[in-house]
């Protein structure tokens, strides 16, 4: 194929995109608010994994010492944690932080307070709080402390144990959220790809005639299609950069009004920093939606 | 140059649409197959310009079958034939300028040469002030002589037209045979269906008359009888 007929072929879908006005119109039309669902999905998933990451990060277990465990014993724990690759962050609170914060949480509390001076002494122990990377690593996270003997003189208790029902409810409630947010994603994306080729066929099919008469004029089967792909593709890209457009107002909208009720996301912000990947997916399915449904729809008028 | 070999076509509930057809054109040839509707006249056009393949029997363009050829080098053998339709069959969104110029860049040929040669035969067929009009801007007969224009524009072996006439008004009629007329002169073979007892009679040239599929009288210089 040489140059002359590739700048025919695309001269001509493009023209023939432009002619055919009203069907081209809503083609595109179909296509952008179908691409806008694929990008409501985009938005949602950000959402749900931004909602999900901060829940799985209100999860901790806490580890309480005896108040005769020494600061060095503690911190040996601590080490030996850290090194551990489930592990994401270990804090650790002293014996005077503990109380510090336990007069601060009561500074209203006279009665707990008087109850405490009477007391004379620090009656809190040292704590660390252990953060897993995944929720589901705190069970053998916990088991790597029980094993080992000489922790147990120096622990108190671990909280996991009292919280073990509450952290695997929760853990695999964020599970089956992320497969039902997947699963959703992935019937949508379906459903738009369908009424995307769906709308190429009922274009194509108002050219069957003259598909037919192309054949009989003597064009080759891809000088035929080609047009029609580039047309599909025209329609494609369209589509995708008004979607892009509108989401422009529409992202800054929801950024603005909504970011407190999602707990602090900003769509908008996540708009621009995502737009490159945002952009992509968006172009993307357009074009090659738009290319590969115009190629099988011709394929079908071509057997004249 | 044509020959059809004991050409016979069932469609697929059994109606037999031509039955054991044989018959030879020679070059530069002007045909005129009439017959009553449904004599099998369009069913043998689309068997020449292998639009249906035959049940039996096979059909040759210079020594080939061309019912052989495989869909995808089809276009090859349509180059060298011409076609009009009694529904002229243009392309709705090209103007007649485009829809002539289709054939020729379809067939790969130089833009300069599009240039000039597409321009000549919009005057040959006298649209020469039309040549931006798309086809619904047309009447009947200049949408005709567009699709005319586009059968002869890539010098083919042969023009094959389907009741080129059926459509138009008596004066269009004449104007379309003349062309026609003229294009056999210059050398092209023309095969023409069509109704017309006028048209026919007026050409004197050869009549292949059918009827029931089958063909019943072939004269050389023949009359229109039914």
């Amino acid at each position: 194929m040489n140059f002359t007929m590739l700048k025919r072929m695309i001269g001509g879908g493009a023209k023939s995109f432009m002619r055919s006005g009203s069907v081209s119109f809503a083609t595109v039309l179909v296509m952008t608010v179908t691409l806008m669902i694929v990008g409501f999905l985009i938005f949602l998933s950000a959402i749900l994994s931004y909602t999900l990451a901060a829940i799985e990060d209100k999860v901790d277990v806490n580890i309480y010492f005896v108040t005769t465990a020494s600061e060095p014993e503690i911190l040996l724990v601590r080490d030996q944690l850290a090194t551990l690759p489930e592990v994401a962050v270990v804090t650790y609170t002293s014996r005077d932080k503990a109380l510090a914060e336990f007069r601060e949480r009561h500074a209203d509390d006279q009665l707990t307070l008087q109850a405490l001076e009477e007391l004379g002494e620090n009656p809190l122990g040292a704590s660390l709080a252990v953060k897993a990377k995944d929720p589901g690593q705190y069970e053998s996270i916990v088991r790597f402390l029980s094993d080992d003997i000489s922790n147990e003189v120096i622990i108190d208790r671990i909280n996991y144990f009292q919280n073990k029902t509450v952290i695997d409810r929760l853990t695999s409630a964020i599970r089956a959220t992320e497969s039902a947010g997947a699963v959703i994603v992935a019937l949508f994306a379906l459903a738009s790809a369908t009424i995307i080729f769906a709308t190429i066929r009922l274009a194509i099919y108002t050219a069957r005639d003259e598909i037919a008469v192309m054949r009989l004029v003597g064009a080759s089967n891809m000088y035929i299609r080609a047009p029609f792909v580039v047309a599909g593709i025209i329609a494609g890209l369209l589509s995708a950069v008004i979607t892009l457009v509108v989401f422009y107002p529409i992202a800054w909208y929801i950024g603005e009004s909504a970011s407190g009720w999602l707990g602090g996301f900003n769509l908008f912000t996540y708009y621009l920093d995502h737009f490159p990947m945002i952009f992509l997916t968006l172009v993307g399915s357009g074009v090659v939606l738009g290319g590969v449904a115009s190629w099988f729809a011709v394929r079908k008028y071509l057997k004249v | 140059m044509i020959y059809f070999d004991n050409v016979t076509k069932e469609y697929r509930d059994g109606t037999p649409a031509l039955s054991d057809v044989t018959l030879g054109i020679s070059p530069k040839e002007f045909v005129s197959i009439v017959g009553h509707s449904g004599a099998g006249k369009t069913t043998l056009i689309k068997m020449l310009l292998a639009q249906e393949k035959p049940s039996q029997g096979a059909v040759f363009f210079e020594e080939v079958d061309i019912h052989t050829l495989p869909s995808s080098s089809l276009h090859h053998y349509r180059r060298k034939i011409g076609t009009v339709f009694q529904d002229f069959r243009l392309i709705p969104n090209k103007t007649a300028y485009e829809n002539i110029a289709f054939a020729m860049e379809a067939a790969g040929r130089a833009d300069d040469e599009i240039a000039s040669d597409v321009p000549y035969i919009l005057d040959l067929v006298d649209l020469g002030d039309k040549a931006d009009h798309f086809p619904s801007q047309l009447s009947g007969g200049e949408q005709q002589r567009v699709a005319i224009g586009r059968a002869i524009i890539n010098q083919p072996d042969l023009i094959v037209a389907d009741e080129p006439t059926g459509n138009l008004d008596p004066v269009n009629t004449y104007e379309i045979i003349e062309i026609l007329k003229k294009i056999n002169e210059l050398g092209t073979t023309v095969i023409i269906t069509t109704h017309n007892k006028g048209v026919v009679d007026a050409m004197g040239k050869r009549v292949i008359t059918m009827e029931k599929g089958k063909v019943v009288r072939d004269d050389k210089n023949g009359h229109y009888i039914l």
